[in-house]
């Protein structure tokens, strides 16, 4: 049976390397690294490990990179410890609209503690403005948060022009949601600017339940969860060894081949788009013309006259696995914020789906893919127009 | 050489028939539970399942069951999600002095922003006094949390009374049941426990998942923010192949926990009769009976407790000083402080834990190797040879 899986933004399939030795880790070297006998000097080295590849590849230092259990939190914690420590700082934050719910959530709940937030607008291919981010900041932002990819619809963000000017607050501290950059385009957070930097591991075909957090040896932050003291006491808790070392052995795959993985994800992208533009009437590319504006890894589509959650049973009849917006949302029935905040009409946000892309997937399947997508967009705006 | 482990209290080896059962998780089914189709929908039910299993456990409802990223995320959310969410209630929390930090520094985070916290003492065995806990309650107290079992010395608390005595004030109670899930009969209804967490690999699940069980009803605010997984009281992507491990791990605790009682309890009580024939000037720390069936905790009169743990790993044993959290640190235990022995003592203490791939012929190993240890240790001892001397 064909099964093509084009949902790899929500989460990808681990590589086979990456789950080998995390079975060695859960059989053989099952220690707890705080213990100080052989079996806990083994679980320690796995720990080490991991914190190197992903400092290697960040180009950071390896006491910069703390482990999380995912995504989610590595953003709670960057954002509430960041400002935890500098309570006094000041009380004024910024953000985007299209955040992901992690990042958006934690600034809802902060509005609620007493701080003042900013979110900031999106043009029609969902990249803020600079402008905007200039005339919103004040002496008293003490953070200001901006995702380098986003989940929807794939924008990068002109992440080094914000931190620059970000930079000229001594007060405000800047953070970037890399979950979904990071493995995809180059994410250098120190030569970028970048004061926390927050990647998951099951978005880059490692475990879930492992995330890390880019923390630079000049700001400090205040835990969220306290306990044993673990990852320099800013996350405690035993550390998760299997996936720690799964999520390094991701990353030591994907840097083997970074510029070749980028080039095969383009290339997917690409085709899909042409192939759908050739094929399909009256739909429409969502997020920057420009590749290099765009992740390699997210295509954004919106289809008059359909309805995205239809369409998406659709194709699953036929094996094939796509989204209607972030996997995170996509049970809620409420529309895209990200969409919304493109300015999207109502009517193309409810006909919109995500395809994305991974190193497994072939252009065959794409072939495929795009022959089922016009056979079922065909089938379902003839039953509408009747 | 061939290790043998007595270190099961800082974490287990993952069960493999735990690892077979996780392993299509990983390859097949590694779908996002958000997702609406098929693929998410398969993790969607194995989710269900293991919550329904880790339910049948604690003989709670599969509904009570939120996934964590570990048991110190538990013991926080359980606290500071109580505290904030009472806030306008009370400001009064109890605890016991022998906590792990998990529970420890969460309550001292809250005395920093306006909570009044208690910390009871503890009897020489490590039990905190029902008395004591009465008579601190007071109109403002909304929280007691207690840990079930200690991770050090093994004692187990009188959680049923101290449920009871929650109940009948009106006062939520949470406790720490890490150590003791698996280990011991645990029923949140009978025991009256509102809040209870737990951590896979402590029964040999995977690390980096844990559960908190939240009593129906119960109000208590999230500690992470994001997306509206488990229930909206926990965001982020869940840990699918974590969450299916726990779920048969606590399946094989719950089929076998008799049994698992009964082998351990054999194991340990020779072991701790086999150290007490060799070796002198010994100390069992933590109750005689009410203890857990794989602890044992002694203290080595005369003999510096990292030495004894560096020469029983060159011989291939596995064991721990304190706690693994603290046992990186020179400070004596808390734990051991707290039941009132002397910083000397403190740290001539030996934790050993076992587990259920303990044989009779590594208790026997352990029992041939450590007596010569402690005999060369303490033949370096001044304080020993004046000792010996005098008598
Ligand atoms: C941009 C972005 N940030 C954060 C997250 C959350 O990561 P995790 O699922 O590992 O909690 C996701 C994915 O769900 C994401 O796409
Ligand atoms: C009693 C107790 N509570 C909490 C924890 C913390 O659990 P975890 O290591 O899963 O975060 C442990 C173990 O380290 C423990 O023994």
């Amino acid at each position: 049976m064909i099964e093509i899986y084009l949902d790899n933004s929500a989460t990808t399939k681990p590589f086979d390397e990456v789950i080998e030795i995390m079975l060695n880790y859960y059989k053989y070297d099952y220690g707890n690294p705080s213990s100080l006998h052989k079996m806990g000097i083994n679980a320690e080295k796995g720990i080490k490990y991991g914190r190197r590849e992903i400092a290697n590849f960040l180009k950071v230092d390896e006491s910069e990179v703390l482990f999380t259990s995912g995504g989610t939190e590595g953003n709670n914690i960057a954002i509430m410890g960041v400002l935890n420590r500098n309570r006094k700082k000041g009380k004024h934050i910024i953000t985007t609209k299209i955040e992901h719910p992690s990042v958006l959530n934690v600034f809802k709940y902060l509005e609620g503690c007493g701080y003042e937030v900013t979110y900031l607008k999106v043009d029609n291919s969902g990249k803020i403005s600079i402008e905007e981010l200039k005339s919103s900041l004040r002496q008293d932002t003490v953070l200001v948060s901006v995702m380098m990819v986003n989940n929807e619809v794939g924008t990068i963000q002109p992440i080094q022009d914000i931190s620059s000017i970000v930079k000229k607050y001594n007060n405000c501290f800047f953070h970037v949601d890399g979950v979904q950059a990071f493995g995809k385009i180059n994410c250098y957070p120190k030569q970028f600017g970048i004061d926390l930097f927050t990647i998951s591991g099951h978005k880059i075909h490692g475990p879930k339940g492992i995330g890390a957090l880019f923390v630079n040896k000049d700001i400090f932050i205040d835990p969220i969860v306290f306990g044993g003291g673990q990852e320099g006491g800013i996350r405690s808790g035993t550390e998760n060894v299997p996936a720690i070392v799964g999520l390094g052995k991701a990353v030591e795959v994907l840097k083997k081949n970074f510029y070749d993985n980028f080039k095969t994800l383009n290339i997917l992208r690409n085709k899909t788009i042409k192939k759908i533009l050739d094929n399909i009437d009256n739909v429409q590319i969502n997020g920057p013309d420009n590749i290099n504006e765009v992740a390699p890894h997210i295509l954004s589509v919106s289809f008059d006259n359909i309805k995205g959650e239809v369409l998406l049973h659709s194709l699953e009849q036929d094996n094939i696995y796509v989204s209607t917006g972030s996997a995170c949302s996509s049970k809620r029935n409420g529309q895209s914020h990200v969409l919304k905040g493109m300015g999207l009409p109502i009517s193309m946000i409810d006909g919109t789906i995500r395809i994305s892309f991974s190193l497994f997937n072939t252009e065959e399947e794409i072939d495929y893919f795009v022959l089922s997508l016009k056979r079922h967009v065909n089938f379902l705006r003839k039953l509408i127009r009747r | 050489m061939e290790r043998k482990y007595f270190d099961y209290s800082a974490t287990t080896p993952v069960d493999s028939e735990v690892l077979n059962e996780m392993l299509p998780y990983f390859n097949n089914d590694f779908g996002n539970p958000s997702s609406v189709y098929s693929y998410g929908r398969d993790s969607k039910k194995a989710i269900e399942n293991a919550r329904y299993k880790i339910a049948k456990l604690i003989n709670a409802d599969a509904r009570e069951i939120f996934f964590t990223g570990g048991g110190t995320e538990s013991d926080n959310w359980a606290i500071k999600g109580i505290a904030i969410a009472l806030k306008n209630k009370g400001n009064h929390i109890i605890t016991s002095s022998i906590e792990h930090h998990a529970v420890l520094h969460s309550c001292k985070y809250l005395e920093k922003h306006g909570f009044r916290v208690t910390y009871l003492p503890v009897d020489k065995y490590g039990l905190i006094s029902l008395e004591d806990l009465k008579s601190e309650i007071n109109d403002r107290t909304i929280l007691i949390t207690i840990m079930f079992a200690n991770n050090e010395i093994g004692t187990i608390q009188p959680i049923k009374e101290i449920g009871k005595i929650a109940k009948e004030n009106n006062i939520y109670f949470h406790t720490d049941g890490v150590q003791a899930i698996g280990n011991t009969v645990i029923d949140v209804k009978d025991m009256n426990i509102d809040l209870l967490s737990i951590s896979a690999h402590k029964i040999y699940g995977p690390k980096g998942i844990g559960a908190l069980y939240i009593k129906k009803g119960i109000k208590i605010d999230p500690i992470i923010h994001g997306g509206a997984q488990e229930r909206k009281k926990r965001a982020g992507t869940e840990n699918v192949p974590g969450i299916v491990g726990f779920g048969k791990a606590a399946e094989i605790a719950y089929n076998n926990l008799d049994k698992n009682i009964q082998d351990l309890t054999n194991l340990r009580d020779k072991l701790i009769k086999g150290i007490f024939d060799n070796i002198d000037y010994v100390i069992l720390n933590g109750h005689p009976h009410n203890r857990l069936p794989g602890n044992v905790n002694i203290s080595f009169q005369f003999i510096e407790g990292e030495a004894l743990l560096l020469s029983l790993d060159m011989v291939g044993i596995c064991g721990s000083s304190g706690s693994a959290c603290t046992s990186g640190t020179l400070d004596p235990s808390h734990v051991l402080l707290a039941i009132g022995l002397s910083h000397e003592i403190a740290h001539g203490s030996l934790r050993l834990s076992i587990g259920k791939y303990t044989k009779e012929e590594d208790i026997d190993y352990l029992l041939q190797e450590l007596p010569k240890i402690i005999k060369r240790l303490r033949n370096m001892s001044p304080l020993y040879e004046k000792v010996k001397g005098g008598e």
